[in-house]
Protein backbone atom coordinates (compact mmCIF):
# COMPACT_ATOMS: atom_id res chain seq x y z
CA UNK A 1 0.00 0.00 0.00
CA UNK A 2 1.23 3.11 -1.07
CA UNK A 3 -0.57 5.85 1.22
CA UNK A 4 -0.43 9.89 0.58
CA UNK A 5 -1.90 12.00 3.47
CA UNK A 6 -2.69 16.02 3.03
CA UNK A 7 -2.34 18.02 5.80
CA UNK A 8 -2.76 21.92 6.74
CA UNK A 9 -0.50 23.77 9.00
CA UNK A 10 -2.50 26.19 11.56
CA UNK A 11 -1.84 27.60 14.87
CA UNK A 12 -2.69 26.74 18.00
CA UNK A 13 -5.33 29.39 18.65
CA UNK A 14 -5.53 28.95 22.54
CA UNK A 15 -8.18 31.04 24.27
CA UNK A 16 -9.03 34.13 21.81
CA UNK A 17 -8.37 35.34 18.60
CA UNK A 18 -6.63 38.28 17.53
CA UNK A 19 -6.21 39.51 13.89
CA UNK A 20 -3.17 41.47 11.90
CA UNK A 21 -3.87 44.75 11.30
CA UNK A 22 -4.86 43.90 7.82
CA UNK A 23 -7.86 41.37 9.40
CA UNK A 24 -6.38 39.09 6.83
CA UNK A 25 -5.01 36.54 9.48
CA UNK A 26 -5.03 35.40 12.52
CA UNK A 27 -2.25 37.25 15.24
CA UNK A 28 0.42 34.06 15.23
CA UNK A 29 3.61 35.86 16.87
CA UNK A 30 2.86 34.39 20.07
CA UNK A 31 1.52 30.70 18.82
CA UNK A 32 2.62 27.32 18.31
CA UNK A 33 1.59 25.69 15.18
CA UNK A 34 -0.16 22.33 14.60
CA UNK A 35 -2.14 20.24 11.76
CA UNK A 36 -5.61 20.02 11.98
CA UNK A 37 -7.17 17.07 14.52
CA UNK A 38 -8.56 15.22 11.87
CA UNK A 39 -5.56 15.48 9.65
CA UNK A 40 -3.39 14.20 13.05
CA UNK A 41 -5.59 10.88 12.63
CA UNK A 42 -5.30 10.74 8.98
CA UNK A 43 -1.49 10.20 9.89
CA UNK A 44 -2.08 8.04 12.43
CA UNK A 45 -4.38 5.65 9.97
CA UNK A 46 -1.86 5.53 7.22
CA UNK A 47 0.59 4.20 9.75
CA UNK A 48 -1.17 1.73 11.10
CA UNK A 49 -2.49 0.17 7.69
CA UNK A 50 1.44 0.33 6.35
CA UNK A 51 2.25 -1.42 9.48
CA UNK A 52 -0.42 -3.81 9.25
CA UNK A 53 -0.01 -4.09 5.27
CA UNK A 54 3.55 -2.71 4.45
CA UNK A 55 4.31 -0.21 2.00
CA UNK A 56 5.15 3.56 2.72
CA UNK A 57 3.40 6.67 3.76
CA UNK A 58 3.64 10.17 1.96
CA UNK A 59 2.74 13.38 3.87
CA UNK A 60 2.03 16.27 2.16
CA UNK A 61 1.66 19.61 2.82
CA UNK A 62 0.36 22.97 1.07
CA UNK A 63 1.86 25.86 3.05
CA UNK A 64 4.61 28.40 4.08
CA UNK A 65 8.30 26.98 4.25
CA UNK A 66 7.91 26.88 7.75
CA UNK A 67 5.45 23.62 7.44
CA UNK A 68 8.31 21.63 7.35
CA UNK A 69 7.88 21.32 10.96
CA UNK A 70 4.68 20.03 10.58
CA UNK A 71 5.79 17.50 7.98
CA UNK A 72 8.53 16.47 10.04
CA UNK A 73 5.90 15.95 13.04
CA UNK A 74 4.09 13.47 11.41
CA UNK A 75 7.27 11.98 9.92
CA UNK A 76 7.81 11.46 13.75
CA UNK A 77 4.39 9.51 13.87
CA UNK A 78 5.79 6.80 11.32
CA UNK A 79 5.12 8.44 7.80
CA UNK A 80 7.78 7.83 5.77
CA UNK A 81 8.74 10.76 3.22
CA UNK A 82 7.56 14.08 3.42
CA UNK A 83 6.21 16.66 0.03
CA UNK A 84 6.59 20.43 0.80
CA UNK A 85 4.30 22.35 -1.52
CA UNK A 86 5.99 25.51 -0.42
CA UNK A 87 3.63 28.83 -1.13
CA UNK A 88 3.78 31.87 -0.61
CA UNK A 89 2.59 33.66 2.44
CA UNK A 90 -0.84 34.11 1.18
CA UNK A 91 -4.32 31.82 1.71
CA UNK A 92 -4.80 29.35 -1.29
CA UNK A 93 -8.41 29.06 -1.66
CA UNK A 94 -10.28 25.06 -2.20
CA UNK A 95 -9.98 25.14 -5.50
CA UNK A 96 -6.03 26.23 -6.08
CA UNK A 97 -5.14 24.08 -2.96
CA UNK A 98 -7.08 20.70 -5.03
CA UNK A 99 -5.11 22.03 -8.21
CA UNK A 100 -1.38 22.15 -6.61
CA UNK A 101 -2.09 19.01 -4.83
CA UNK A 102 -3.49 17.46 -8.31
CA UNK A 103 -0.41 18.76 -10.24
CA UNK A 104 1.76 16.74 -7.31
CA UNK A 105 0.05 13.52 -7.30
CA UNK A 106 0.41 13.54 -11.37
CA UNK A 107 4.25 14.34 -10.48
CA UNK A 108 4.75 11.02 -8.56
CA UNK A 109 2.32 9.29 -10.77
CA UNK A 110 4.90 10.36 -13.62
CA UNK A 111 7.88 9.15 -11.61
CA UNK A 112 6.20 5.61 -11.34
CA UNK A 113 4.51 6.17 -8.02
CA UNK A 114 1.38 6.03 -7.75
CA UNK A 115 -0.72 6.09 -4.85
CA UNK A 116 -3.84 3.13 -3.46
CA UNK A 117 -5.19 5.38 -0.58
CA UNK A 118 -5.56 9.27 -0.58
CA UNK A 119 -6.26 10.45 3.02
CA UNK A 120 -7.81 13.89 3.80
CA UNK A 121 -9.25 15.00 7.31
CA UNK A 122 -12.79 16.21 6.32
CA UNK A 123 -12.13 19.73 6.72
CA UNK A 124 -9.39 21.94 8.17
CA UNK A 125 -9.66 23.36 11.32
CA UNK A 126 -9.02 26.73 10.00
CA UNK A 127 -11.31 27.48 7.02
CA UNK A 128 -13.05 24.70 7.04
CA UNK A 129 -14.17 24.12 4.06
CA UNK A 130 -14.88 20.48 3.32
CA UNK A 131 -14.71 20.09 -0.53
CA UNK A 132 -10.11 19.52 -1.34
CA UNK A 133 -10.18 16.08 -0.93
CA UNK A 134 -13.71 15.35 -3.00
CA UNK A 135 -12.20 17.87 -5.79
CA UNK A 136 -8.78 15.87 -5.95
CA UNK A 137 -10.86 12.42 -6.29
CA UNK A 138 -13.03 13.81 -8.90
CA UNK A 139 -9.84 15.10 -10.99
CA UNK A 140 -8.26 11.27 -10.51
CA UNK A 141 -11.83 10.17 -10.89
CA UNK A 142 -11.55 8.06 -8.34
CA UNK A 143 -13.75 7.03 -5.27
CA UNK A 144 -14.52 8.85 -2.42
CA UNK A 145 -16.21 8.65 1.16
CA UNK A 146 -16.04 11.46 3.64
CA UNK A 147 -16.05 11.85 7.07
CA UNK A 148 -14.80 8.66 8.17
CA UNK A 149 -14.75 6.98 11.95
CA UNK A 150 -13.61 3.81 10.14
CA UNK A 151 -11.23 2.37 8.07
CA UNK A 152 -10.55 -1.25 6.69
CA UNK A 153 -8.44 -2.42 3.82
CA UNK A 154 -9.01 -5.70 2.70
CA UNK A 155 -9.07 -7.47 -0.64
CA UNK A 156 -8.19 -4.36 -3.13
CA UNK A 157 -11.19 -2.35 -1.00
CA UNK A 158 -11.40 -0.41 1.20
CA UNK A 159 -14.60 -0.74 3.78
CA UNK A 160 -15.63 2.52 5.01
CA UNK A 161 -17.82 3.19 8.05
CA UNK A 162 -19.53 7.04 8.63
CA UNK A 163 -20.86 7.43 11.75
CA UNK A 164 -25.02 8.71 11.35
CA UNK A 165 -28.04 8.94 13.78
CA UNK A 166 -28.60 5.49 15.35
CA UNK A 167 -25.72 3.67 14.12
CA UNK A 168 -22.90 3.68 11.27
CA UNK A 169 -23.27 3.83 7.32
CA UNK A 170 -21.19 1.57 5.36
CA UNK A 171 -19.29 2.22 2.02
CA UNK A 172 -17.25 -0.27 0.92
CA UNK A 173 -14.73 1.75 -1.99
CA UNK A 174 -12.56 -0.28 -4.66
CA UNK A 175 -8.92 0.92 -4.31
CA UNK A 176 -7.60 3.04 -5.71
CA UNK A 177 -9.54 5.44 -3.24
CA UNK A 178 -9.77 8.52 -1.89
CA UNK A 179 -11.10 8.95 1.63
CA UNK A 180 -11.95 11.84 4.64
CA UNK A 181 -11.22 11.06 8.27
CA UNK A 182 -12.72 12.47 11.72
CA UNK A 183 -10.48 12.96 14.59
CA UNK A 184 -12.04 9.92 16.52
CA UNK A 185 -11.26 7.19 13.96
CA UNK A 186 -7.97 6.39 16.34
CA UNK A 187 -6.01 7.89 19.43
CA UNK A 188 -2.66 9.33 17.25
CA UNK A 189 0.29 7.82 19.21
CA UNK A 190 2.81 10.72 20.68
CA UNK A 191 6.45 10.12 19.25
CA UNK A 192 9.03 8.37 21.34
CA UNK A 193 12.42 10.67 21.08
CA UNK A 194 14.21 8.02 18.91
CA UNK A 195 10.98 7.96 16.71
CA UNK A 196 11.83 11.92 16.33
CA UNK A 197 15.98 11.38 15.79
CA UNK A 198 15.02 8.97 13.40
CA UNK A 199 12.61 11.86 11.68
CA UNK A 200 15.33 14.37 11.23
CA UNK A 201 17.11 11.56 9.02
CA UNK A 202 13.92 11.23 6.27
CA UNK A 203 13.65 12.97 3.17
CA UNK A 204 11.26 15.86 2.79
CA UNK A 205 11.20 17.15 -1.29
CA UNK A 206 10.30 20.33 -2.21
CA UNK A 207 7.84 22.13 -4.26
CA UNK A 208 7.30 25.40 -5.32
CA UNK A 209 3.56 25.79 -7.31
CA UNK A 210 2.70 28.78 -8.27
CA UNK A 211 -0.70 30.76 -6.85
CA UNK A 212 -3.57 31.23 -9.10
CA UNK A 213 -6.05 33.66 -8.53
CA UNK A 214 -8.98 32.87 -5.68
CA UNK A 215 -12.32 32.08 -6.83
CA UNK A 216 -13.61 32.28 -3.48
CA UNK A 217 -11.85 34.89 -2.54
CA UNK A 218 -11.29 35.91 1.06
CA UNK A 219 -11.82 39.70 1.35
CA UNK A 220 -11.50 40.28 5.50
CA UNK A 221 -11.73 37.95 8.37
CA UNK A 222 -13.99 39.33 11.29
CA UNK A 223 -14.09 38.10 15.29
CA UNK A 224 -17.58 37.64 15.89
CA UNK A 225 -19.24 39.72 18.82
CA UNK A 226 -18.74 38.14 22.05
CA UNK A 227 -21.43 37.05 23.51
CA UNK A 228 -20.77 39.92 26.31
CA UNK A 229 -21.29 37.65 28.86
CA UNK A 230 -19.25 38.47 32.45
CA UNK A 231 -19.31 35.10 34.44
CA UNK A 232 -21.77 35.89 37.91
CA UNK A 233 -18.98 34.34 40.39
CA UNK A 234 -21.06 32.14 42.91
CA UNK A 235 -18.36 31.96 45.10
CA UNK A 236 -15.06 30.47 46.22
CA UNK A 237 -13.94 26.58 46.62
CA UNK A 238 -17.10 24.38 48.43
CA UNK A 239 -18.54 26.92 50.18
CA UNK A 240 -20.20 28.32 46.85
CA UNK A 241 -21.73 24.44 46.99
CA UNK A 242 -25.66 25.67 48.22
CA UNK A 243 -25.20 28.48 45.76
CA UNK A 244 -24.86 26.08 42.77
CA UNK A 245 -27.45 23.98 43.41
CA UNK A 246 -29.52 27.25 43.67
CA UNK A 247 -28.99 27.89 40.50
CA UNK A 248 -29.92 24.47 39.17
CA UNK A 249 -33.31 24.70 41.36
CA UNK A 250 -34.19 27.96 39.07
CA UNK A 251 -33.03 26.80 36.33
CA UNK A 252 -35.04 23.61 36.35
CA UNK A 253 -32.46 20.95 36.20
CA UNK A 254 -31.96 19.67 39.69
CA UNK B 1 -33.08 35.21 -9.44
CA UNK B 2 -33.69 31.45 -9.00
CA UNK B 3 -32.49 30.12 -5.95
CA UNK B 4 -32.62 25.90 -5.77
CA UNK B 5 -32.55 24.89 -2.19
CA UNK B 6 -31.20 20.73 -1.26
CA UNK B 7 -33.86 19.51 1.44
CA UNK B 8 -33.63 17.24 3.37
CA UNK B 9 -35.61 15.17 4.75
CA UNK B 10 -36.37 11.91 6.65
CA UNK B 11 -39.48 9.66 5.91
CA UNK B 12 -41.11 13.01 4.30
CA UNK B 13 -40.13 15.08 7.55
CA UNK B 14 -38.33 18.25 6.17
CA UNK B 15 -35.05 18.38 8.35
CA UNK B 16 -35.05 21.75 10.59
CA UNK B 17 -31.38 22.79 9.50
CA UNK B 18 -32.72 22.69 5.63
CA UNK B 19 -35.35 25.26 7.00
CA UNK B 20 -32.60 27.30 8.16
CA UNK B 21 -31.11 27.19 4.46
CA UNK B 22 -34.20 28.13 3.01
CA UNK B 23 -34.62 31.17 5.04
CA UNK B 24 -31.18 32.79 3.99
CA UNK B 25 -32.10 31.62 0.60
CA UNK B 26 -34.88 33.46 0.77
CA UNK B 27 -33.26 36.66 1.60
CA UNK B 28 -30.51 35.86 -1.61
CA UNK B 29 -33.29 35.37 -4.10
CA UNK B 30 -34.31 38.93 -3.13
CA UNK B 31 -37.95 37.96 -2.42
CA UNK B 32 -38.67 35.45 -5.83
CA UNK B 33 -40.24 32.16 -5.09
CA UNK B 34 -37.70 29.23 -3.79
CA UNK B 35 -37.66 25.53 -5.96
CA UNK B 36 -37.13 22.82 -3.63
CA UNK B 37 -34.53 20.19 -4.59
CA UNK B 38 -35.91 16.91 -2.71
CA UNK B 39 -34.06 13.47 -3.45
CA UNK B 40 -35.45 10.35 -3.27
CA UNK B 41 -38.43 8.86 -1.16
CA UNK B 42 -40.41 10.63 0.52
CA UNK B 43 -39.40 14.29 -1.42
CA UNK B 44 -42.97 14.81 -2.43
CA UNK B 45 -44.50 14.28 0.78
CA UNK B 46 -42.39 16.96 2.58
CA UNK B 47 -42.57 19.37 0.01
CA UNK B 48 -46.31 20.14 1.41
CA UNK B 49 -44.38 21.47 4.59
CA UNK B 50 -42.43 23.93 2.23
CA UNK B 51 -44.93 26.50 0.85
CA UNK B 52 -44.66 28.39 4.35
CA UNK B 53 -41.08 28.48 3.65
CA UNK B 54 -41.41 30.10 0.73
CA UNK B 55 -41.04 27.48 -1.98
CA UNK B 56 -42.91 27.92 -5.18
CA UNK B 57 -42.15 24.84 -6.89
CA UNK B 58 -40.25 21.14 -5.23
CA UNK B 59 -38.60 19.24 -8.26
CA UNK B 60 -38.55 15.67 -6.56
CA UNK B 61 -35.54 13.79 -8.03
CA UNK B 62 -37.03 10.22 -8.26
CA UNK B 63 -35.18 6.72 -9.27
CA UNK B 64 -35.48 3.44 -6.87
CA UNK B 65 -31.54 3.36 -7.23
CA UNK B 66 -31.55 6.70 -4.65
CA UNK B 67 -32.94 4.70 -1.98
CA UNK B 68 -29.81 4.27 -0.34
CA UNK B 69 -27.51 7.51 -0.28
CA UNK B 70 -24.81 8.06 -2.92
CA UNK B 71 -22.98 11.12 -2.96
CA UNK B 72 -22.60 11.09 -6.53
CA UNK B 73 -25.96 10.74 -7.22
CA UNK B 74 -27.26 13.32 -5.30
CA UNK B 75 -24.63 15.67 -7.05
CA UNK B 76 -26.34 14.77 -10.15
CA UNK B 77 -30.06 15.54 -9.00
CA UNK B 78 -28.39 18.90 -8.61
CA UNK B 79 -26.74 19.31 -11.62
CA UNK B 80 -29.82 18.12 -13.14
CA UNK B 81 -31.97 20.84 -11.28
CA UNK B 82 -29.72 23.59 -12.41
CA UNK B 83 -30.33 23.17 -16.18
CA UNK B 84 -34.22 22.59 -15.86
CA UNK B 85 -33.92 25.62 -13.62
CA UNK B 86 -31.59 28.13 -14.94
CA UNK B 87 -30.61 28.23 -11.38
CA UNK B 88 -28.11 31.08 -10.52
CA UNK B 89 -27.62 29.68 -7.03
CA UNK B 90 -27.82 26.31 -5.15
CA UNK B 91 -28.28 26.50 -1.29
CA UNK B 92 -28.02 23.45 1.16
CA UNK B 93 -27.85 23.10 4.84
CA UNK B 94 -24.43 22.97 6.31
CA UNK B 95 -24.92 19.11 6.80
CA UNK B 96 -22.51 15.95 6.35
CA UNK B 97 -24.22 15.28 3.32
CA UNK B 98 -24.70 19.19 2.52
CA UNK B 99 -21.17 20.00 2.30
CA UNK B 100 -20.41 16.74 0.79
CA UNK B 101 -23.09 16.88 -1.98
CA UNK B 102 -22.25 20.62 -3.30
CA UNK B 103 -18.60 19.54 -2.97
CA UNK B 104 -19.08 16.76 -5.58
CA UNK B 105 -21.26 19.67 -7.85
CA UNK B 106 -18.34 22.41 -7.48
CA UNK B 107 -15.86 19.66 -8.55
CA UNK B 108 -18.31 18.76 -11.24
CA UNK B 109 -19.07 21.95 -12.53
CA UNK B 110 -15.64 23.57 -11.74
CA UNK B 111 -17.13 26.33 -9.67
CA UNK B 112 -16.13 27.68 -6.28
CA UNK B 113 -18.16 26.57 -3.19
CA UNK B 114 -18.75 28.63 -0.18
CA UNK B 115 -19.17 26.13 2.70
CA UNK B 116 -21.34 27.22 6.24
CA UNK B 117 -22.71 30.64 5.25
CA UNK B 118 -24.13 33.32 7.71
CA UNK B 119 -24.83 35.88 5.29
CA UNK B 120 -25.38 37.21 1.95
CA UNK B 121 -23.20 40.69 1.43
CA UNK B 122 -25.02 43.62 0.22
CA UNK B 123 -24.41 45.36 -3.58
CA UNK B 124 -24.04 43.95 -7.36
CA UNK B 125 -22.23 40.62 -8.61
CA UNK B 126 -19.95 39.06 -7.62
CA UNK B 127 -21.70 37.63 -4.77
CA UNK B 128 -20.52 38.17 -1.24
CA UNK B 129 -20.86 36.00 1.98
CA UNK B 130 -20.08 35.83 5.39
CA UNK B 131 -18.88 32.26 6.24
CA UNK B 132 -18.18 30.52 9.43
CA UNK B 133 -14.14 29.70 9.96
CA UNK B 134 -12.64 27.78 13.15
CA UNK B 135 -16.43 25.85 14.32
CA UNK B 136 -17.75 29.55 14.61
CA UNK B 137 -14.70 31.42 16.49
CA UNK B 138 -14.23 33.72 13.73
CA UNK B 139 -15.82 34.98 10.74
CA UNK B 140 -15.09 35.29 7.01
CA UNK B 141 -16.18 37.64 4.33
CA UNK B 142 -15.77 36.20 0.79
CA UNK B 143 -16.68 36.51 -2.51
CA UNK B 144 -17.79 33.99 -5.21
CA UNK B 145 -16.25 34.09 -7.98
CA UNK B 146 -18.60 31.86 -10.27
CA UNK B 147 -22.04 31.04 -11.60
CA UNK B 148 -24.00 29.36 -10.11
CA UNK B 149 -23.25 30.68 -6.56
CA UNK B 150 -23.05 27.25 -4.58
CA UNK B 151 -23.19 27.99 -0.79
CA UNK B 152 -24.02 26.12 2.42
CA UNK B 153 -25.65 27.16 5.32
CA UNK B 154 -23.75 27.02 8.87
CA UNK B 155 -26.12 25.10 11.23
CA UNK B 156 -27.72 27.29 13.43
CA UNK B 157 -26.85 30.42 12.77
CA UNK B 158 -29.50 31.75 10.51
CA UNK B 159 -33.43 31.10 12.00
CA UNK B 160 -35.91 29.39 10.15
CA UNK B 161 -38.98 31.47 8.59
CA UNK B 162 -42.24 31.38 7.22
CA UNK B 163 -44.78 33.35 5.25
CA UNK B 164 -47.92 34.03 5.66
CA UNK B 165 -50.81 32.37 2.88
CA UNK B 166 -48.39 30.70 1.12
CA UNK B 167 -50.44 27.28 -0.96
CA UNK B 168 -48.35 23.80 -1.10
CA UNK B 169 -45.01 24.27 -4.11
CA UNK B 170 -46.24 22.39 -7.47
CA UNK B 171 -44.32 19.12 -7.34
CA UNK B 172 -42.15 17.82 -10.66
CA UNK B 173 -41.00 14.71 -10.29
CA UNK B 174 -38.43 14.22 -12.52
CA UNK B 175 -35.85 11.06 -13.55
CA UNK B 176 -32.05 12.38 -12.49
CA UNK B 177 -30.09 10.89 -15.68
CA UNK B 178 -27.77 8.50 -13.42
CA UNK B 179 -25.16 7.21 -14.42
CA UNK B 180 -23.09 4.42 -13.07
CA UNK B 181 -20.24 6.37 -11.43
CA UNK B 182 -22.60 8.35 -9.92
CA UNK B 183 -23.52 5.32 -7.81
CA UNK B 184 -20.38 3.48 -7.45
CA UNK B 185 -19.84 5.32 -3.78
CA UNK B 186 -23.07 4.32 -1.84
CA UNK B 187 -24.37 3.26 1.43
CA UNK B 188 -24.14 -0.59 1.51
CA UNK B 189 -24.47 -1.26 4.68
CA UNK B 190 -26.30 0.10 7.99
CA UNK B 191 -25.16 -1.24 11.81
CA UNK B 192 -27.12 0.21 14.47
CA UNK B 193 -25.24 1.75 17.51
CA UNK B 194 -25.19 -0.12 21.01
CA UNK B 195 -26.60 3.21 23.27
CA UNK B 196 -26.28 3.18 26.91
CA UNK B 197 -27.02 5.90 29.12
CA UNK B 198 -28.00 9.85 27.94
CA UNK B 199 -26.55 11.18 24.78
CA UNK B 200 -24.34 14.13 24.74
CA UNK B 201 -26.08 15.74 22.08
CA UNK B 202 -29.31 15.35 23.80
CA UNK B 203 -28.73 15.81 27.27
CA UNK B 204 -30.41 18.85 29.44
CA UNK B 205 -27.43 18.94 31.51
CA UNK B 206 -23.33 18.11 30.60
CA UNK B 207 -20.87 17.49 33.55
CA UNK B 208 -17.90 18.11 31.31
CA UNK B 209 -14.17 17.68 32.53
CA UNK B 210 -10.75 19.12 30.70
CA UNK B 211 -7.33 18.79 31.97
CA UNK B 212 -7.76 20.38 35.56
CA UNK B 213 -9.37 17.00 36.32
CA UNK B 214 -5.94 15.10 36.36
CA UNK B 215 -6.87 12.08 35.41
CA UNK B 216 -9.15 9.04 34.14
CA UNK B 217 -10.26 7.92 37.94
CA UNK B 218 -10.62 11.82 38.47
CA UNK B 219 -13.69 11.85 36.16
CA UNK B 220 -15.22 9.72 38.85
CA UNK B 221 -16.74 12.62 40.89
CA UNK B 222 -18.22 13.70 37.34
CA UNK B 223 -19.99 10.87 36.45
CA UNK B 224 -21.68 10.57 40.27
CA UNK B 225 -22.73 14.37 39.88
CA UNK B 226 -23.84 13.83 36.29
CA UNK B 227 -25.81 10.62 38.11
CA UNK B 228 -27.96 12.66 39.77
CA UNK B 229 -28.63 15.46 37.60
CA UNK B 230 -29.43 12.74 34.79
CA UNK B 231 -26.50 14.29 33.10
CA UNK B 232 -24.39 13.84 30.17
CA UNK B 233 -20.42 13.42 30.77
CA UNK B 234 -18.38 14.98 28.56
CA UNK B 235 -14.75 16.24 28.13
CA UNK B 236 -12.09 18.54 26.09
CA UNK B 237 -9.83 17.27 23.66
CA UNK B 238 -7.09 17.63 25.87
CA UNK B 239 -8.58 14.68 27.50
CA UNK B 240 -9.40 12.46 24.96
CA UNK B 241 -6.53 13.09 23.45
CA UNK B 242 -4.36 11.53 27.06
CA UNK B 243 -6.55 8.57 26.42
CA UNK B 244 -8.81 9.33 29.82
CA UNK B 245 -12.18 9.64 28.29
CA UNK B 246 -13.24 8.19 24.47
CA UNK B 247 -13.59 10.57 21.72
CA UNK B 248 -17.63 10.10 22.22
CA UNK B 249 -17.44 12.01 25.20
CA UNK B 250 -15.08 15.04 23.30
CA UNK B 251 -17.05 18.29 23.43
CA UNK B 252 -15.82 20.69 20.94
CA UNK B 253 -15.30 21.98 17.14
CA UNK B 254 -13.76 18.24 16.04
CA UNK B 255 -16.19 16.72 19.26
CA UNK B 256 -20.12 16.88 19.40
CA UNK B 257 -21.86 20.20 19.83
CA UNK B 258 -23.72 20.27 22.62
CA UNK B 259 -26.66 22.41 23.83
CA UNK B 260 -28.09 21.06 27.09
CA UNK B 261 -30.06 23.74 29.32
CA UNK B 262 -26.89 23.62 31.71
CA UNK B 263 -23.24 22.72 30.72
CA UNK B 264 -20.60 22.69 33.69
CA UNK B 265 -17.21 22.80 32.84
CA UNK B 266 -14.86 21.56 35.21
CA UNK B 267 -10.97 22.35 35.04
CA UNK B 268 -11.80 23.34 31.27
CA UNK B 269 -9.85 26.62 29.93
CA UNK B 270 -11.93 27.53 27.62
CA UNK B 271 -9.87 27.25 24.20
CA UNK B 272 -11.75 27.85 21.15
CA UNK B 273 -12.00 24.56 20.01
CA UNK B 274 -13.79 23.53 23.11
CA UNK B 275 -16.32 26.69 23.02
CA UNK B 276 -16.98 25.66 19.36
CA UNK B 277 -18.85 22.45 21.15
CA UNK B 278 -20.96 24.27 23.64
CA UNK B 279 -21.61 27.86 22.83
CA UNK B 280 -25.14 26.21 22.50
CA UNK B 281 -25.76 25.84 26.02
CA UNK B 282 -28.30 28.38 27.36
CA UNK B 283 -26.17 28.44 30.65
CA UNK B 284 -22.38 27.85 31.31
CA UNK B 285 -21.12 27.17 34.81
CA UNK B 286 -17.57 27.05 35.10
CA UNK B 287 -15.59 25.42 37.94
CA UNK B 288 -11.78 26.51 37.60
CA UNK B 289 -9.43 27.44 39.85
CA UNK B 290 -8.27 30.41 38.23
CA UNK B 291 -10.29 33.17 37.88
CA UNK B 292 -8.48 34.69 34.73
CA UNK B 293 -9.14 31.33 32.41
CA UNK B 294 -10.73 32.03 29.19
CA UNK B 295 -13.70 29.78 29.56
CA UNK B 296 -15.57 32.85 32.07
CA UNK B 297 -15.64 34.98 29.35
CA UNK B 298 -18.01 32.51 27.85
CA UNK B 299 -19.85 31.00 31.28
CA UNK B 300 -22.98 32.74 32.90
CA UNK B 301 -22.25 31.97 36.41
CA UNK B 302 -18.31 30.67 38.12
CA UNK B 303 -17.10 29.00 41.03
CA UNK B 304 -13.23 29.56 41.63
CA UNK B 305 -11.10 26.79 43.39
CA UNK B 306 -10.39 23.12 43.38
CA UNK B 307 -12.66 21.26 41.40
CA UNK B 308 -11.86 17.96 43.27
CA UNK B 309 -13.61 19.85 46.84
CA UNK B 310 -16.33 21.67 44.79
CA UNK B 311 -17.21 18.95 42.83
CA UNK B 312 -18.08 16.33 45.72
CA UNK B 313 -19.62 19.48 47.31
CA UNK B 314 -22.34 20.21 45.02
CA UNK B 315 -22.59 16.16 45.03
CA UNK B 316 -23.12 16.22 49.02
CA UNK B 317 -25.52 19.30 48.80
CA UNK B 318 -28.07 17.93 45.84
CA UNK B 319 -27.97 14.70 48.18
CA UNK B 320 -28.92 16.80 51.09
CA UNK B 321 -31.98 18.26 49.56
CA UNK B 322 -33.10 15.04 48.55
CA UNK B 323 -32.84 13.15 51.97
Amino acid sequence: MRILVCVKRVPLTGGRMVLTADEQAIETRHLGFTISPHEECGVEEAVRIVEQHGGETTVLTLGPPEAEEQLRDTLAMGADRGLLLAADGEEWDPQATAAAILAAIEDEQAAGGDFDLIVFGNESADSGNFQVGIRVAHALERPVATGLKGLTVEDGQVRCEREVTGGRDIYLLPLPAVVTVLEGINLPRYPSVPAKLRARQKAIEKRAPERPDSRLEKLRLVVPPGQGKQAEILGEGADAAPAVVGVMRDLGVA
Amino acid sequence: MTVVVLVEQLEGEVDELSLQALALARELAGGDPLTALLVGDGGSEASAQLGAHGVATALAAEDERLAAYAPGAWARSVTDAIERTGASAVVAAGTERGNEVLSHVAARLDLPFAANCTAIGEGPEPLTVTRVRWGGSLLEEARVHGSPALLSVAPHMVAAATVNGADAPAVEAFAPGLADDDLLVRVSEHVDAVTSGISLAEAKVVVSGGRGVGSADGFRMLEELAELLHAAVGCSRVVTSAGWRPHTDQVGQTGTKVSPDLYIACGISGATQHIAGCKGAKKILAINKDAEAPILASADYAVIGDLQEIVPAITAELRKGRT
